[in-house]
């Protein structure tokens, strides 16, 4: 193999596991360690930084990163990133005086923003602090998109939506709400705008037109509908007998949100397998704890209506059969169910649309309605006119919106500057500090805790269903997430390595708690593999490679299970070891002075 | 601030045949100074005894004084162990050894420990081909008392604390115990774990006084320039008479040894050492032969490595004295005492 480069800013990045899997990239270690730190306020920032809704993403993240941590894999159970991050959220201090401070210099440049979602915010906080002059547009009275129409307020209180969507609105954002845009061509390409975001979402919930949906009327609902005029109080009751069709998260809102609203005996059922649902395991388990059953392998093959009512669904039975590499759900020959209803939720997906984007104005779209877009700068193929979050590839989450929002707005300024988006694009700024302070003593607590995770506390089931604004998680306590952010490896202090100083004397090898470390004769990748000490089959994890020494062999270092525990360096007898801080950050719009000014 | 190891261990950890990972003979983290050679010879103990599947508790573990004496403590916590006294490893050893001899024995010594106040021991023991696998980490100084050159300091060599040795030539261990009658004698380096592993492994299945004379270069008083026990000089000088290659009984062969080359030498147990030779005129069956060799490379200055000497008809000082085939914890009141009959017979014995 070749001695692994470490001028790629990409190397040490990926052995950070949680923030290279985080859309946004958030510096997760760096921050966790503030929290142990009791230092919330810096902590916030650093997440607001990466991913301006920390409160937010605190409680409803779909934490993207917490598979990924290595924690998971030397251990059960990954840190509780994301709850951590509310931690920061409830504790911090004044932030504000921490943000850009408007009013900003004009820039003498307009962009208008459509939809009022986390990937507008996310561009109109971007700019704004460049002088831009931000439109944003949205159909509903308050911004925060689906943050606020679809994740419920038992997940996501109201205040705190308020208060992140306001830090974005204060930047002097000219907000247009209760602005339905109905044509791209009349109400924004014909304005004086000099770049458009596109952040609509999908707001499309997918009907099933079964026999009796017609007839059905009123008591069949669309789930994001259903959402959304409860969380506008236009709903305020259902019928005491749910069924919930659908095994994502929304189904998981729409089950819980009727507890609360009525509904006594609520049933999610799926048509495939308990184990092929896509809602996050940590919502099923909370509407399991609501004493929702959810009933799998029955598709609903009819709404039964009688005298202009509906009774309840008929549902076929069948089982998984994945022997061909594509599921097949096969009947199982059993007869058809009949379950009671008073009132069924459809949620099994969204889609796009675009029906307010004139279809001759250059802006192209592909399958499923989807715009064509480049996947690195969201630009459409009407070179002013960029998309992000799920209006872009379809629906995802709020931490994509934006990620996506961030690279969407360094787009539009490149764009507006007259640069190229592809080669004038900054790189992300990177930096390597060496945390040596005595002999057994780093910047950062290098001992490996052996706590088990911690669990977030839940307020009590029977104030939760009474009132559906009555937040269920308590978040941790202060020492809870203290405890929590000590089981943090800190996996962005690298291990680095200096062929030159070393003596081969084996010693980091020897103390190596988990392995990682193997004095070998270089050779392929895949034979070098299986060679190492503890065989490295992990193929997603790296292997770190030096020069070839002067016993002919060379240092390699499997990523994969180290506890960045520092005992390598520790014992190494000429720091031919080190313990270094690896800092990655996306480069933001407002960071890329000088760049685009050439 | 650390010094603590976490205990968390690669999940990938293989099983031995007794059903133990690697970490299960992992002692405690090692006070030794960071990057001493000490530490790399426990780490070969370590994966040694994995690799043969000892069960820790059929193990006990002795040393004297010196940095090296401490390492038991930062290998096999789940052993057997006695430190003892400043050079008074091989008695104890002894004791133990005759009263329990269904133990393995694995002594640590350093160079002071033996060469200078465990001589007396030292020699005993090999005489007697005492069974154990008895493992000097040769520093050329006495380390923990902060680097006096020791017995086997070379003429000539220079080290931090004593400065150039111009006054006493260097004892050689393992020229001395083929002198005395050593029935296996090797010499290794701490940093050639390829080497030292199947050594100490056959040194341990050795029946017999199983004696590696390990260099181990004291990198904060003996790493430097000048000094012939670094890291830099050894591996600069060290010229093995083989490659060794240990196979336990139960396993089949699988490395073809090419002919006229290789040397097989079957122990006791069924198992074999294989040895392929890069030194001509030696046969490590042929205790002359060794000692002309090592004399050949005191000339030329190289540092002879390797399995030099092992007698396959080596027989322990249990065979040797006849005792008890039981350990003595074993024995009942019946076994030991054979009753009056008896008693009325040895006395008749003596009118
Ligand atoms: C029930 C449900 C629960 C969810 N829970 C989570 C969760 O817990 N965690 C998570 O990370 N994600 C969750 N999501 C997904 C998440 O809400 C979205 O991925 C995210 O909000 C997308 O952000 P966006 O900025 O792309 O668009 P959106 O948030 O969808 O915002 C788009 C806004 O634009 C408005 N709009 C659309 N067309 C126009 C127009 N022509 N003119 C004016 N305004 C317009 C829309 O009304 C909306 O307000 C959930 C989604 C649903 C449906
Ligand atoms: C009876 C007695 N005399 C002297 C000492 C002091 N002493 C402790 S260790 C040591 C030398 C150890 O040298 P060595 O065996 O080479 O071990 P190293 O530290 O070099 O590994 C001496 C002289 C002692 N502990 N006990
Ligand atoms: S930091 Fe060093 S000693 Fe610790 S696990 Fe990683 S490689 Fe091993
Ligand atoms: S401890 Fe240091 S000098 Fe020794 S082998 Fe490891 S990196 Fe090299
Ligand atoms: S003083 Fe020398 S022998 Fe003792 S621990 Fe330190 S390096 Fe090893
Ligand atoms: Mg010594």
């Amino acid at each position: 193999m070749k001695p692994t480069n470490l001028n790629d800013p990409e190397y040490f990045h990926k052995v950070v596991d949680c923030q290279y899997a985080c859309p946004a990239h958030t510096p997760v270690p760096e921050y966790i360690r503030l929290i142990a730190d009791e230092k919330y306020t810096e902590a916030y920032m650093v997440n607001w930084e990466s991913n301006v809704f920390p409160g937010i993403l605190g409680r409803t993240c779909d934490r993207p990163c917490e598979p990924a941590c290595r924690r998971g894999r030397v251990e059960e159970k990954p840190v509780a990133i994301c709850r951590l991050k509310r931690v920061a959220a409830d504790n911090k201090g004044d932030v504000k005086k921490h943000m850009p401070q408007g009013p900003f210099k004009p820039n003498g440049k307009k962009v208008a923003l459509i939809g009022g979602g986390p990937a507008s915010l996310t561009v109109a906080r971007d700019l704004a602090p460049l002088g831009y002059e931000i439109h944003l547009f949205d159909e509903w009275h308050k911004g925060g998109g689906m943050m606020r129409t679809q994740i419920p307020a038992f997940r996501l209180p109201e205040e705190v939506l308020d208060e992140e969507v306001n830090y974005v609105l204060d930047l002097g954002i000219h907000t247009y709400f209760n602005h339905f845009v109905h044509s791209m061509k009349d109400e924004i390409l014909s304005k004086d705008y000099d770049a458009v975001f596109v952040g609509t979402g999908a707001p499309s919930g997918r009907k099933l037109n079964l026999p009796g949906f017609e007839e059905a009327g009123d008591n069949i609902h669309i789930g994001i509908e259903f959402l959304a005029s409860v969380a506008f109080e236009h709903k305020k009751s259902i019928g005491k007998k749910v069924i919930v069709l659908g095994g994502g998260n929304t189904a998981m809102d729409c089950c819980r949100t009727s507890r609360r609203i009525g509904g006594e005996d609520v049933k999610v059922i799926v048509r495939s397998p308990f184990k092929d649902m896509k809602a996050s395991p940590w919502e099923i388990e909370d509407a399991q704890m609501e004493d929702i059953p959810i009933m799998n392998n029955m598709p609903p093959k009819e709404f039964v209506v009688k005298n202009g009512k509906l009774k309840g669904v008929i549902f076929g039975k069948v089982y998984a059969d994945y022997s061909s590499g594509r599921r097949k759900l096969i009947p199982t020959g059993e007869p058809d169910v009949f379950i009671e209803a008073d009132d069924v939720i459809i949620a099994i997906g969204q889609d796009n649309a675009f029906p307010w984007i004139e279809r001759d104005l250059g802006i192209e779209f592909g399958k499923w309605d989807i715009p064509v877009l480049h996947e690195k700068t969201f630009q459409s193929t009407l070179p002013k006119v960029f998309f992000g979050g799920d209006a872009a590839f379809g629906p995802e989450n709020v931490i994509t919106a934006a990620a996506h929002g961030h690279q969407a707005a360094v787009s539009m300024h490149l764009f507006c500057e007259g640069d190229n988006l592809v080669t004038d694009r900054p790189d992300p700024m990177t930096n390597l500090y060496r945390q040596k302070m005595g002999i057994h003593e780093w910047m950062y607590d290098s001992p490996v805790v052996e706590d088990v995770r911690y669990k977030v506390g839940h307020e009590d089931k029977k104030k939760t269903l009474r009132d559906r604004k009555v937040e269920v998680e308590l978040g941790f306590t202060a020492l809870e997430g203290f405890k929590e952010a000590q089981r943090c490896l800190n996996c962005d202090v690298m291990t680095v390595f200096d062929d030159k100083l070393c003596i081969e004397c084996d010693a980091c090898m020897d103390v190596c708690p988990t392995d990682c470390i193997t004095f070998i004769k270089n050779d392929e990748e895949d034979v070098l593999r299986l060679n190492l000490r503890v065989p490295a089959l992990n193929t997603t994890q790296d292997l770190y490679v030096s020069e070839t020494l002067p016993t002919t062999r060379v240092m390699i270092k499997d990523e994969d299970v180290c506890l960045h525990c520092g005992l390598c360096a520790e014992r190494c007898p000429t720091a031919a070891w080190d313990m270094q801080k690896y800092m990655y950050s996306v480069t933001k719009t407002y960071e890329m002075e000088g760049c685009c000014s050439k | 601030m650390t010094y603590i190891k976490p205990t968390f261990r690669h999940p990938g950890l293989k099983k031995n045949k007794v059903g133990y990972v690697r970490a299960d003979y992992e002692g405690a983290i090692s006070t030794l100074c960071a990057g001493c050679g000490h530490d790399s010879i426990s780490g070969a103990i370590v994966q040694a005894c994995f690799e043969m599947s000892v069960e820790p508790h059929r193990l006990a573990k002795l040393s004297g004084i010196g940095c090296s004496s401490k390492t038991p403590t930062y290998f096999l916590s789940n052993s057997h162990g006695f430190n003892s006294v400043h050079g008074r490893m091989p008695s104890v050893t002894t004791g133990a050894n005759m009263a329990n001899r269904d133990l393995i024995y694995l002594g640590v010594s350093g160079d002071g420990d033996t060469a200078s106040i465990g001589m007396g021991q030292f020699v005993h023991a090999v005489r007697r081909n005492l069974n154990m696998a008895y493992i000097v980490m040769n520093n050329g100084c006495y380390g923990l008392t902060k680097g006096q050159d020791s017995a086997t300091t070379d003429f000539g060599s220079i080290s931090k604390s004593s400065g150039l040795n111009d006054s006493f030539q260097a004892i050689d261990l393992v020229g001395m115990a083929l002198e005395l009658g050593a029935t296996f004698v090797g010499r290794s380096f701490s940093g050639d774990k390829d080497q030292l592993v199947p050594m100490i492994k056959a040194a341990m299945s050795h029946p017999g006084f199983a004696f590696i004379d390990c260099i181990s270069p004291c990198v904060t008083f003996n790493n430097n320039k000048g000094s012939t026990k670094s890291y830099q000089f050894v591996r600069d000088h060290q010229e093995a008479t083989s490659t060794i290659d240990f196979v336990p009984h139960e396993e089949e062969i699988t490395v073809d040894y090419e002919a006229g080359t290789s040397t097989s030498v079957a122990l006791h147990d069924g198992s074999k050492i294989h040895l392929d030779k890069l030194s001509p005129n030696w046969d490590p069956t042929d205790r002359y032969s060794a000692v002309m060799r090592l004399q050949e490379a005191k000339l030329t200055g190289d540092i002879l490595t390797g399995l030099l000497y092992i007698d396959p008809k080596s027989r322990g000082l249990h065979d040797l004295m006849k005792t008890s085939k039981r350990p003595l914890n074993s024995l009942q009141e019946e076994d030991l005492c054979p009753g009056s009959a008896a008693l009325e017979g040895i006395n008749a014995g003596f009118r």
